[in-house]
């Protein structure tokens, strides 16, 4: 017969200081591991979200990234006839030409400059990007040295409001809007004219990259190897989700150490709640020999001092998430490996993350509880009872 | 019976408390002291002297734009500028686009880099073949100890942002002060082949004449390119490196909740232990004190204890952290993170001084209370 769980319930009650100590040392370490994950899953959700099942991108063969890229731009004529792409409401085929360089910008809280990534498009690339909404201000106009800023990067920098003007490359760009992708890459990019940043980067004759737009996501998959095999082009074709889906490496670094980080904590947590249910068991030994006497088995007892200690767990867990939760949605920013910038993303706390908490903490319980419990169910009864 | 052998006794008389107090305060100094390692390695190793003579000039718009190459000529003239090299980042694929693969590879002038690097040590036979060989490269030894390489060696790196594949031979290994996994080659095999490269350089390497020029040094190469098409930016080499730190993130608030973290739930572990061990002894501290012990003797016994139990801890902690880094150095998905990091002596001493810190406050209330203990309720008391 197993114990009623409310015995365990009234002892940790009953202890209340110990409780409160044992459980806030789970519930720290549970929030580490909390603001790890979340880190993570934001990163996840910021590059994975960038890409866009029906965009291929063009890129020059054996190149990784946008910015590395480059090719004659000659060749942009012959990639917009290709079967496959999309067409707009005038009948062309919505393909954008795109440079993709990097600016210098000088932090909010003056914590130095960091690197953003700025992107030269042509009108069709805001077509091709149905994500991305103007929330203040007016798309940059062609021809002019006008540029949009995404909604990190509005958040983040000063002096890039609506009607500010920018210091990058060779002068003064006006703000004409902001924009927001949804959280995702695109949300870090300061946008403009395809080219006027060539001219100001020194890039005219050329592009970085070009992105069509399929019709649906089979043809993508089409018109990516009708790019690859052709061979006047000698360029290559990548889908944008694929594209981005190796971007998130970037986390790689953050991803190992938070790995590390959470794995020493919580050993080291489950030493302390070990120690506190040897504790427990050791202050009832009189108690555990009576209910022997009255009864109760072996396992039950054993399994009563395990839920013991998984209910220590689950409440260190309950306080550490709460703890976390006035954290949920803060941003920060990621130097990203391939576009050699800065990637803002938000930390997100999924209910994944919550669920691997509540996990993690429970194996600090069994951890921390089988021992004790253990040594509780094997107790000799009449050396107990003596005490 | 002295009383450091009575705290030591009394410290573990309940062994397996004891060692487990001690095994969980190990694991939060192993993590206190690799984020110091971590933060040390960031933000306070000046690197060596060499180092600090260094400085790097950039493209003021970004790493990612290139500067003439007739730059060389013009910094040269600069006072207080000894040598002066042209590197660029090559970015090129070795066998696969894998992290663990990754190495970094840069094109320079083989006659002048190790005159700016002054404390990469080469042997001169292999310096002078690399000289010689155009199609040569010299790796640092942590890479060649990666992939196994040795001098005769042939190595090809496929570009990504250069269209050209260099097929290079090892013909140098150096050892810099801080082990990373850099390689270096001739930029005029690029240039040859690629008519966009040519003439250019992503950064330039200066050595100062002593590191008191350096600032002087740094204004007066940015002032010569104020106003040119290319105008730069020049900062000392440590200040260049924490600008790739910090693009991780927000590094310094990382690490520092972290060690807050660790540190209030070492607290609390060490103050839960020592408030159960006393009210254990409650009937015990009334004995102490009726045969004569006074309150300061208890209250000193009980704090002894906590700061020994914590200073053992300490120490396991640093000790352990000291292999972790040496472990963590060999591992392949770190890459080169931890390059270049190790525990000093300093480092420990602050890790253990914290942990002592730790178990004095631990035991402060818990001692407290039973110096002020009443002797007869303290005999009547009954765990």
């Amino acid at each position: 017969m197993a114990i009623p769980i409310s015995y365990n319930i009234r002892n940790l009650k009953l202890r209340k200081g110990l409780t409160i100590m044992t459980a806030l040392g789970i519930a720290l370490t549970v929030t580490t591991a909390v603001f790890l994950m979340a880190l993570l899953a934001g990163l996840q959700r910021a590059f994975v979200a960038s890409g866009d099942p029906l965009n291929v991108l063009v890129m020059r063969k054996g190149s990784t990234a946008e910015l590395s890229g480059g090719f004659d731009a000659s060749l942009f004529p012959t990639l917009k006839t290709l079967p496959g792409i999309a067409k707009d409401n005038n009948g062309d085929p919505i393909a954008s030409g795109e440079w993709v360089v990097v600016a210098v910008l000088p932090r909010r809280d003056g914590t130095g400059d960091v690197n953003v990534t700025v992107r030269g498009l042509m009108p069709e690339g805001l077509t091709l990007r149905p994500k991305a909404k103007l929330v203040q201000g007016r798309w940059f106009t062609t021809g002019q040295r006008e540029v949009v800023v995404g909604k990190s990067i509005h958040d983040r920098f000063s002096g890039v409001n609506v009607g500010d003007s920018m210091d990058f490359a060779k002068g003064r760009w006006n703000v004409v809007g902001v924009f927001d992708s949804g959280g995702t890459a695109y949300d870090s990019e300061i946008w403009g004219d395809f080219n006027q940043i060539a001219a100001d980067f020194d890039r005219t004759g050329g592009m970085g990259s070009a992105y069509l737009r399929a019709t649906d996501p089979a043809t993508a998959e089409a018109l990516k190897n009708r790019v690859s095999d052709d061979q006047r082009l000698k360029l290559e074709g990548t889908l944008e989700t694929d594209y981005y889906q190796k971007q998130t490496s970037s986390g790689g670094p953050i991803k190992y150490i938070g790995f590390l980080v959470a794995i020493i904590m919580a050993v080291g947590s489950s030493f302390a709640a070990m120690n506190t249910m040897y504790a427990a068991v050791a202050y009832r030994a009189r108690e555990i020999a009576t209910l022997r006497v009255i009864g109760f088995s072996r396992p039950s007892i054993l399994t009563s001092f395990v839920l013991e200690a998984l209910l220590l767990s689950l409440l260190g867990a309950a306080v550490g998430i709460v703890l976390m939760l006035p954290f949920n949605g803060m941003s920060t920013g990621v130097g990203n490996n391939v576009t050699f910038s800065e990637t803002v993303f938000s930390l997100h706390m999924t209910i994944g993350v919550v669920v691997m908490a509540v996990i993690f903490a429970i194996g600090m319980g069994l951890l921390g509880g089988f021992a004790p419990a253990y040594h509780a169910a094997r107790q000799e009864i009449l050396a107990a009872l003596r005490g | 019976m002295t009383l450091t052998r009575f705290v030591t006794k009394s410290a573990f008389r309940n062994r397996r408390r004891s060692i487990l107090t001690v095994l969980s305060i190990t694991f939060s100094l192993l993590l206190l002291t690799l984020m110091m390692t971590v933060w040390r390695g960031f933000y306070i190793d000046k690197g060596s002297v060499e180092s600090a003579r260094r400085l790097i000039t950039r493209h003021r718009v970004s790493l990612t734009q290139s500067m003439p190459i007739y730059y060389r000529e013009k910094i040269r003239t600069v006072p207080g500028v000894v040598a002066v090299v042209p590197t660029q980042w090559f970015g090129g694929l070795y066998m696969d686009d894998k992290p663990e693969h990754f190495f970094a590879q840069f094109g320079t002038d083989p006659n002048e880099i190790f005159n700016v690097m002054t404390d990469f040590k080469i042997p001169p036979d292999q310096l002078a073949d690399w000289q010689r060989d155009q199609a040569g490269a010299v790796v640092d030894s942590e890479l060649a100890k990666k992939f196994g390489w040795k001098i005769g060696d042939r190595v090809v790196i496929k570009g990504t942002i250069f269209p050209v594949n260099p097929e290079l031979t090892i013909r140098g290994i150096f050892v810099a002060p801080q082990p990373s996994i850099t390689m270096y080659f001739n930029w005029k095999y690029v240039e040859e082949a690629v008519s966009f490269a040519k003439g250019t350089a992503g950064t330039f390497g200066i050595l100062a004449d002593s590191a008191e020029d350096v600032p002087k040094v740094a204004a007066g190469v940015d002032a010569m390119f104020r106003n040119a098409p290319q105008p730069t930016k020049t900062e000392s080499e440590k200040a260049f490196q924490l600008g790739f730190i910090n693009s991780i993130g927000n590094v310094k608030a990382f690490i520092l909740s972290i060690c807050f973290a660790v540190l209030f739930a070492t607290l609390l572990v060490s103050a839960n232990t020592m408030a159960m061990s006393i009210r254990e002894r409650t009937r015990e501290v009334a004995v102490l004190k009726t045969l004569g012990f006074t309150r300061q003797s208890v209250l000193r016994l009980y704090v002894g204890e906590a700061v020994m139990v914590a200073l053992i801890g300490g120490v396991a902690g640093c000790l352990l952290a000291t292999l972790l880094v040496e472990v963590l150095k060999q591992a392949p998905r770190m890459g080169f993170f931890f390059l270049g990091m190790k525990v000093t002596s300093l480092t420990s001493l602050l890790a253990i001084s914290v942990a002592a810190i730790v178990g004095l406050l631990s035991a402060v209330v818990p001692a407290y209370h039973a110096a002020k203990l009443d002797i007869v309720e303290g005999l009547r008391y009954i765990g």
